[in-house]
């Protein structure tokens, strides 16, 4: 009945449609306030950023400021002969150059290895890799510097093939070894065969994150030369903190961070890219350094998607059961270690998808190249196993003669079901309501007689015929880990304080666009009956919250200020009930005012906190993980979220165009905390989904990029974005502050294989690779 | 640095003159990519953008032509009436970046630059156009034909401004077609345009990014011409 209802709803409803499917009780009184936790309350950076007034940190600016400007290489293996430096420190304006030789501490720096130079000393292994920077008094004046700079390089052969690196006859390429991780799964019967067997071998292009906001920071140093004050676009202001603080041997409480105003990050800012230049030239020259890249630089500057090969092959009972998979994984990680080591342990263990399998023999390699160095990127590894596995699940039930949506539910996976890992699932696990209510969604209308030309394959350009366009249906179903895995003591920092009325909080979560400060607003509005929150700057001035990625700072950072915002609610309630003679535990939060639930007492929580004081801080902790041991079991995930993806395209399989029409969906939320920042996340994720898909590669030729531009490298625009329907699951997670599952990630994910599938469907081809190209639909297998 | 902002014809050629090696710049949708990515060092620029003149347009009824001013917007080509006039123009004009670049480019700039990707090229070289250019000392009529020379390269002197663009009102069927690997905001990997030239029995068919310039297919034309009898048929001259 409630899913007619919704259809029935839907059918009203042109372009996105949201439904929850199911409401959940939590502050009755606060729910439907203005501002409060469930209502679409606006972003305080949303209008600023909509009319252009926002400052971004490539807006900062200090007078007296220095421009900083890096040096890259133009080869993608050579060794360092000579630096010249002469030519450059020449120039009128030229204020300083700085090599390796000039870092005072560590010169190496990394998320979990610290491998990556922060300038090429004796070799350089990537095509951009910074060998020196500049700082002058004009950014076409460090332009020319960097021209005059003379680095004699022993040009080498690339190591570009990442099935070479892991042969051991192949000479390293970086001390550390041209395996940065390899991860085996062994569990249960290792010599199982199937009734049924399924196999493929899969590729995963390497995608860029493209976020808008390009890399940018202004440095100022202190007075003394001891320390440095950073703005910076950044995901995690704490672990760059340590990072720069150890390589530029300062004290970590001399290099203070504040964040800049970020323009999306998608994981391409986990990692240091300008920091410790910035920092270091802060420090030479005693005058501040403003460093910003362009686009093409912010290619070279920052890591990208992991590219991978995947052999899967699928074991199942004819009747379509899953007994085994077995998986061979190869994730190209480039020149740096980065989270290699962790995107891989994300893709073997996420490997058999969100299904029931018994059986597991996975081994995975995450290896060192003279590529472009790779690291996270929203999904972190699980895009890639999902578009192996969703793609297994389409043969599967084709060799069972069953339908794409009948495999799954066959074989979807429930709350206690156990990963290929032997841990146990114990988050909510609605995988076969997301397939259900995903398949309840409404099909597009049938493409119209005389179509609207740019809304047919090729768009504007004109160049599709109705009558050869065909049209496809495609699935993808997806599991995603939260947080960090594999025993990381992760945690979340803030700090509330209520006074008059007004309640301010504080915390170094990064606010990259993913709209944690409204949520945190919210969260504030409910927990203490506030209406005015105020937000303190976004810095190291407070503990860490750890990083904005992993889909985690709702929970996380959402933890931590509802945990700090609860203790002020308890001094609160104390102070009143002290006042008037009551048990503290008799009174509630109602709408604005502080009630006595057993009692008469009402009084505005403006009044309650008038001439009062009330500083909390709290520290959220998830529970413990485990790694995993040599056979890859072990309980290394904390959470889980789930989403299930319907896409259906069209195709002019002539010119081997695609317009994708339509992508439905039903996500696993727990609680729809925002619904406007909810479905923003969805849509956005499925448009960064479908440009993997279909357009979205950084093209590689001997190491080399060759389409460092926008004009190159192909985003979605409007008119490749299709319809999005979605649906929101509802089932509060037990283990999650606020009930709420991360939801960054998750549209992301499966989006991608069902769109492949789609168009496999509309073309009969094969299309083992994504992103699928006009080439491969035209002339493919 | 210098920079003229030119209000007239005039004042920009006087400019010229004085500094044939200034870069001319009328949406900027070329030269500022070629500036940001460093490709190209501008000393001396003058400014179109402000040359109201340049942005005219005018149907001479007695010749039946077209005027198009060189820097009239790709914005404006789309829209009635101009794409009732050249249906092909408006459907190339679409393909034109985004709707910020389609209201600051121009065929003006399209021919300048002489890319043969540039995405009008094909419709003035279909439509047999003329461009006119003039300089401080006088004008000259060039066929687009021998006005595209190379990849970006083209017949003005470095003292000469790209004026306007003057084509032909056909009767019969016109189009436009390209190719990309996205719907919208693409560089073409090829693109055509057809124009059946219904009054004087011609079928002309130009194609985009194969070639150092845009082509003309003159042997396929020839063919249709003296080979077929689709010319002048109702059925395929008439969309």
């Amino acid at each position: 009945m409630r899913e007619r209802q919704m259809r029935a709803d839907m059918a009203t409803s042109p372009n996105t449609t949201i439904s929850a499917s199911t409401g959940t009780t939590t502050d009755r009184s606060t729910r439907s306030r203005h501002g409060a936790l469930g209502t679409s309350a606006l972003r305080p950076d949303g209008l600023p950023k909509a009319q252009g007034r926002f400052a971004f940190s490539s807006d900062a600016w200090a007078d007296n400021m220095l421009w900083g400007a890096t040096l890259r290489s133009p080869h993608p293996y050579a060794r360092i002969v000579r630096i010249d430096t002469s030519g450059a420190l020449a120039i009128n304006g030229v204020s300083a150059v700085v090599t390796a030789d000039d870092v005072p501490g560590k010169l190496t720096y990394g998320l979990i290895a610290s491998d990556q130079p922060v300038f090429a000393r004796d070799y350089v292994r990537y095509a951009g890799e910074p060998v020196a920077a500049v700082a002058a008094d004009h950014p076409e004046t460090a332009r020319r510097a960097l021209e005059a700079i003379v680095v004699d390089y022993e040009v080498l052969t690339p190591l570009t093939d990442a099935e070479a690196a892991i042969d051991l006859t192949r000479a390293a390429i970086h001390p550390d070894g041209n395996v940065i991780r390899r991860q085996r799964i062994v569990r249960g019967d290792q010599h199982l065969v199937g009734e049924i067997v399924v196999e493929g071998t899969y590729e995963i292009g390497m995608q860029d994150q493209a976020f808008l906001g390009l890399e940018a920071a202004l440095a100022l140093p202190d007075d003394d030369g001891h320390g440095v004050e950073l703005f910076v676009a950044t995901q995690w202001l704490h672990e760059d903190q340590k990072q720069i603080a150890a390589c530029l041997n300062l004290d970590p409480s001399r290099v203070r961070l504040t964040l800049g105003g970020v323009g999306g990050a998608f994981g391409g800012r986990e990692d240091i890219s300008l920091q410790v230049h910035c920092c270091l030239l802060a420090l030479v020259t005693k005058r501040p350094i403003k460093m910003q890249y362009g686009r093409e630089e912010s290619f070279y500057g920052h890591i990208h998607r992991h590219p991978a090969t995947i052999f899967m092959r699928h074991h199942a009972d004819r009747d379509g059961t899953l007994r085994r998979v077995e998986s061979r994984l190869v994730l190209d990680g480039g020149a740096y270690a980065s989270t290699s080591s962790a995107v891989l342990i994300n893709a073997v263990t996420h490997v058999q998808g969100p299904y029931r399998c018994e059986n597991a023999t996975v081994d995975g390699y995450a290896v060192r190249t003279n590529n472009p160095p790779c690291g996270a990127m929203r999904g972190f590894g699980v895009v890639q196993a999902c578009f192996a596995h969703e793609s297994q699940m389409d043969k599967l039930a084709a060799a069972c003669g069953l339908s794409p949506v009948d495999i799954r539910l066959k074989n979807a996976m429930r709350t206690g079901d156990k990963l290929i890992t032997g841990q146990v699932v114990e988050s909510v696990a609605p995988v076969e309501r997301c397939i259900r209510e995903t398949a309840a969604l409404p099909m597009p209308e049938a493409l119209a007689v005389a179509p609207d030309p740019l809304e047919i394959p090729g768009g504007s350009g004109l160049t599709a015929q109705r009558a050869n366009i065909r049209r496809g249906v495609g699935w993808g179903v997806s599991i995603k880990n939260l947080m960090y895995s594999e025993g990381f003591d992760d945690y979340a920092t803030a700090r509330c304080h209520l006074a008059n009325g007004v309640a301010t909080l504080q915390f170094a979560t990064a606010e990259v666009g993913q709209g944690f400060v409204v949520l945190a607003q919210q969260i504030a509005r409910s927990v203490l009956g506030v209406d005015t929150v105020l937000l303190e700057p976004i810095s190291t001035d407070i503990g860490s919250a750890g990083s904005t990625s992993a889909s985690r700072q709702t929970w996380m950072s959402g933890g931590a200020v509802d945990g700090a915002c609860r203790l002020v609610r308890e001094r609160l309630f104390a102070a009143v009930a002290g006042q008037h003679g009551l048990d503290p535990l008799r009174l509630a939060i109602d709408g604005t005012d502080v009630v006595d639930t057993l009692g008469s007492l009402r009084i505005s929580v403006t009044d309650a906190s008038r001439g009062l004081s009330f500083d909390e801080t709290f520290e959220h902790h998830h529970r413990k993980t485990e790694e995993l041991d040599e056979n890859g079991q072990g309980n290394c995930h904390v959470a889980f979220a789930f989403v299930a993806h319907r896409a259906v395209v069209d195709v002019d399989p002539e010119l081997g165009l695609v317009k994708v029409v339509q992508v439905a969906t039903a996500q696993d939320v727990g609680r729809v905390l925002n619904p406007l920042a909810a479905i923003g996340q969805i849509e956005g994720g499925i448009a960064q989904g479908l440009g993997l898909a279909v357009m979205e590669e950084i093209v590689l030729r001997d190491g080399k990029m060759r389409n460092p531009s926008f004009t190159d490298y192909l985003l979605p625009t409007a008119l490749d974005a299709p319809d999005v329907i979605a649906t929101m699951i509802e089932e509060p997670e037990p283990q999650a502050p606020l009930g709420a599952k991360g939801i960054g990630e998750p549209p992301c994910i499966s989006v991608t294989p069902a769109i492949v599938a789609a168009i496999r469907a509309a073309t009969g081809r094969e299309l083992p690779r994504t992103p699928v190209r006009p080439y491969d639909i035209v002339f493919g297998p | 640095m210098s920079i003229t902002n030119a209000t007239t014809v005039d004042e920009a050629l006087a400019a010229l003159r004085a500094n044939p090696l200034a870069r001319l710049i009328q949406g900027g949708t070329d030269l500022m990519v070629e500036v940001n990515l460093n490709r190209t060092k501008i000393e001396d620029v003058v400014s179109l953008r402000r040359v109201a003149e340049l942005r005219r347009w005018h149907v001479d009824e007695e010749s039946n032509t077209l005027r198009l001013g060189a820097g009239v917007p790709y914005a404006e080509m789309e829209r009635a009436p101009l794409c009732d006039y050249v249906p092909a123009l408006a459907e190339a004009a679409r393909t034109v970046g985004s709707p910020q670049i389609r209201a600051a480019g121009s065929l003006g700039g399209n021919l300048g630059t002489c890319s043969p990707a540039g995405d009008g090229l094909p419709v003035v070289s279909a439509l047999d156009a003329v461009v006119h250019l003039r300089s401080h000392d006088g004008s000259r009529d060039v066929s687009v034909h021998d006005f595209m020379i190379g990849v970006k390269r083209n017949a003005r002197h470095t003292d000469e401004l790209i004026v306007a663009v003057t084509v032909p009102l056909v009767t019969g069927f016109q189009g436009y077609a390209k190719v990309g690997t996205r719907n919208a905001m693409v560089i073409s990997a090829a693109s055509a345009c057809l124009v059946h030239d219904a009054a004087a029995g011609a079928v002309r068919l130009a194609l985009g990014a194969v070639a150092p310039t845009v082509v003309r297919t003159r042997a396929a034309e020839a063919w249709l011409a003296s080979e077929t009898s689709l010319i002048g048929t109702p059925s395929v001259s008439e969309p």
